[in-house]
């Protein structure tokens, strides 16, 4: 049997069209954040399934252009999990994201991006109950924020930009 | 959707892992989408991949038809990345053109919709199939390991960690805080279920220690700095001054009696301060190292720890020969390099001011259990007699179980031991005084190895167990049989209604708790701690020795309240896993190392932010450069470099980009 034919046996035919949910993708620490979030796996904590994790070895390595380039494809939020002040396995890599992760706020809000949307957490390798809580929370958020929808704004600007350059060609 | 890569064809695999993954993900649906992505030339879904036949899988399809990457979705790439990349090897790829999704831990275990979970783990296949699609063939990289071993702390752990190692031909240095190594085991009067003398059991080891030539030992020693990485850490020690020279002290204790102190007057630590020693002394007769020590805090010849020359020092008369005695000794600093660590620095006992409701330190005859300890022991201050604070020898003793254990308000985990040594406890204090002796328990956890038959014996002998956990502990009689007794109130569940026992000792069994200095210790060794501040494994059952920081193992209560043979043989596993490491003579890293490309403009904003200055600036070309050597792979100045000049394998950016598109790709799922 070939893939195609096993997921028709399987009776998944297309999903009913499901109301709008916020898009979280989340940079996630290997030595903290990331085990944690296999501890709340362990435990089976359940939490909303919104969330995209991409494991990084340090927080330290989250590029402002990983969080950018999130929004701008589509993402309604994005969660930096790194370890806790002190505890960093790269001794203090964290530190080097708070500071980077204080710029770019400052600049999203300038770009009238809701200071909600981007979040930095210091999650332990002992805390799957903070994984499950901060996405929750974050997703309870966004849900409240609404769609960013940076791409379609993008296409609005550039637009705009079009009209704007025609008008002064005319 | 992405063009095709030339010459990348991808191979996937979605694990059910049983019902694992299967029953909240429609693992065929997701191997059926991965199908029509692009560069994928095979896509299948498997029972168990991490079994036999599914690596077969992998490894066959890989020669029949020309892969050249894979992806695996099943579980955490912390659990069977290592796995799935040999796997990859074995079938003739390069291992890193390998890359893993999460879909158990991340996805079926957290959630609880289906359709929703097969949603995510669609969305995280397809950013791993993106992502791998630029993975290079990467080689490992090879560092040679240092043969000598530290072990931190001196219990049973260390010590039978350290003799295991040492009689293995490795070098070892044990370092224990404390004066003596024997940590709590030494104290213990005997242990369950089997009554051996734990002095009996336990100073042979203790000797073995002193005498092995491969061992260094450093008592009263602490470690105070750590640098370095697997194979190559450079430990420095500080040895505190005993203020005798450990190499001549014979252990004579001629100096001791000299003492211009005629009587002990000073609470001896050993005994949990129900003794008393001098200010010169010898922490127990088979302490090890056998070596006097002064405490400067109430010695005479210093004031408060200062030096005043202003006793006769008689000490120093009586050690004229040897002149052992030295009171300008300062504290050393020792730098050693080492390759594995074992920390076994063990466990507090449960502070029971915490639970004032029991009365210690208000009333005189509530005991802890360590205090007991003592009082049973035939070398301890009372030579084995059950005399209490007030003079008296109890006829009725109560011994209340779970004190700082399994309780919301203080610490909720089972310390596991209290119930059997509360019941050895039990047996001692009935044998050495031929009181009544009550046990107020929860519940009775006697799982181990004779344990269920030494309950069984103490019912035998007629010792009382009432279940419930005790009110308050109060001297206020209610009847003339109260009078001048400590009264037990307890809610008696079996019975069904609330009891007034009185007694005349009650010994508390406190439970473990990590040391209160236990968060410094971690950062130390860049170690994690559990909710609890118990020192956290790398997986509780496959790696239960294992930290996150490569070369450091844990062993004994350190890691979670334990018994005396579990501790040893976790202490052997430890000392196992370090001789694996340094008998391979070298250990092969990740080669997730940064490098620098050839369009860096030489601006050196990355150089400062490598916490292990492994970046510097070529005068030469004007450029910056990674001493591979060095790079431990955070990617801290990948993430900061203003011109995207910095490459780190595997986390290059490209592929987190993938990783990023792939997640959020607005494609049919």
């Amino acid at each position: 049997m070939n893939p195609t034919d096993k997921a028709a046996a399987a009776g998944t035919g297309t999903p009913p069209a499901a109301e709008w949910t916020p898009r979280i993708v989340a940079f996630f620490c290997n030595w903290c954040t990331y085990t944690a979030a296999d501890l709340a796996g362990v435990s089976r904590l359940k939490y909303s399934p919104n969330v995209r994790v991409i494991r990084l070895m340090c927080s330290g390595r989250v590029d402002p252009q990983f969080i950018l380039d999130a929004l701008s494809k589509g993402a309604d939020g994005v969660l930096i999990g790194g370890c806790h002040p002190g505890d960093c396995h790269y001794v203090e890599g964290n530190y080097k994201m708070l500071r980077r992760f204080r710029l770019l706020r400052r600049m999203l809000s300038d770009m009238g991006i809701e200071p909600e949307r981007v979040r930095l957490e210091w999650i332990s390798a002992a805390e799957g109950d903070k994984v499950k809580l901060v996405i929750n929370e974050m997703s309870a958020q966004l849900s409240a924020l609404g769609p960013l929808n940076l791409p379609g704004k993008a296409k609005g600007w550039d637009a705009e930009l079009t009209a704007e350059r025609e008008a002064v060609h005319a | 959707m992405p063009e095709p890569r030339n010459g990348v064809r991808i191979g996937f695999y979605v694990c059910h892992c049983g019902h694992n993954i299967a029953s909240m993900v429609d693992c065929p649906a997701v191997a059926a989408y991965a199908a029509t992505l692009p560069n994928v030339a095979v896509s299948r879904d498997y029972k168990y991949l991490c079994s036999d036949p599914g690596q077969e899988l992998i490894k066959r399809d890989i020669a029949e038809l020309g892969l050249s990457h894979v992806v695996v979705a099943s579980c955490s790439p912390l659990l069977h990345e290592h796995t799935f990349r040999s796997a990859t090897e074995a079938g003739g790829l390069n291992p890193y053109c390998f890359h893993m999704v999460n879909i158990r831990e991340h996805d079926s275990w957290v959630h609880t919709d289906r359709r929703l979970a097969t949603e995510k783990a669609k969305a995280l296949a397809r950013a791993g199939i993106r992502r791998v699609a630029h993975h290079q063939p990467l080689e490992m990289k090879r560092v040679p390991i240092h043969p000598d071993v530290l072990v931190v702390g001196g219990g049973i752990a260390g010590i039978h960690a350290a003799l295991t190692l040492a009689s293995a031909g490795k070098k070892v240095y044990l370092v224990e805080r404390e004066p003596s190594i024997g940590g709590h085991m030494a104290k213990f009067d005997k242990t369950f279920p089997t009554l051996d003398c734990a002095a009996c059991i336990l100073t042979p080891k203790m000797s073995a220690v002193r005498s092995h030539p491969n061992i260094t030992l450093w008592s009263y020693s602490e470690v105070v700095k750590t640098d370095g990485y697997v194979g190559n850490y450079t430990v420095t020690v500080r040895r505190k001054p005993r203020y005798v020279i450990e190499e001549l002290c014979v252990g004579c204790q001629e100096c001791i009696d000299s003492c211009v102190y005629k009587k002990p007057m000073f609470p001896d630590e050993f005994n949990e301060g129900l003794g008393k020693r001098k200010p010169i002394h010898i922490p127990f007769p088979q302490a090890t190292p056998q070596v006097v020590l002064i405490d400067p805090e109430v010695c005479l010849n210093f004031k408060r720890g200062v030096l005043t020359d202003k006793c006769k020092k008689t000490c120093v008369e009586a050690c004229a020969e040897r002149k052992a005695i030295d009171f300008n000794q300062k504290e050393e600093l020792k730098e050693i390099k080492v390759g594995t660590i074992i920390v076994a620095t063990g466990f507090q006992p449960f502070d029971v001011k915490r639970v004032p409701q029991y009365g210690y330190g208000t009333y005189p005859n509530v005991y802890t259990a360590l205090e007991a300890e003592r009082l049973v022991n035939a070398s301890g201050p009372t030579s084995g007699e059950v005399v209490l604070r007030d003079g008296r020898h109890p006829n009725a003793i109560a011994i209340i179980h779970c004190v700082g254990s399994r309780d919301r308000k203080t610490n909720r985990w089972c310390s596991r031991v209290c119930c059997m040594y509360s019941m050895k406890l039990a047996h001692l204090l009935k044998e050495h005084s031929g009181a009544e002796v009550y046990n107020f328990y929860i519940d009775i956890r006697a799982p181990g190895k004779g344990y269920e038959e030494f309950y069984d014996k103490l019912n035998e002998e007629g010792v009382h167990f009432i279940r419930g956990r005790v009110g308050e502990v109060t001297d206020w009689a209610m009847t003339p049989e109260e009078e001048g007794k400590l009264v037990i109130r307890v809610e008696d569940t079996l019975a069904g209604f609330v009891r007034r026992i009185p007694v005349d000792m009650v010994v508390l069994s406190t439970g473990l708790e990590p040391h209160s200095d236990a968060q410094s210790v971690r950062r130390m060794f860049n170690m994690s701690c559990g909710t609890e501040g118990f020192f956290l494994e790398r997986h509780p059952k496959l790696a239960p020795v294992n930290t996150y920081t490569d070369g450091v193992f844990i062993a004994g209560c350190c890691q979670g309240p334990r018994d005396i043979p579990d501790t040893v043989a976790q202490a052997g596993a430890a000392a196992a896993e370090a001789m694996a490491l340094i008998d391979r003579g070298h250990i092969d890293q990740e080669p997730n190392t940064a490098r620098i490309l050839a369009d860096c403009s030489g601006c050196k904003s990355c150089i400062p932010l490598c916490p292990y200055t492994a970046i510097a600036f070529d005068s030469a070309t004007q450029k910056a450069v990674i001493n591979e050597a060095l790079c431990k792979g955070c990617g801290t100045c990948v993430g900061s470099c203003p011109s995207g000049s910095i490459i780190q394998n595997l986390f290059d950016d490209e592929e987190v980009f993938g990783e990023i598109q792939g997640v959020l790709a607005d494609e049919p799922n």
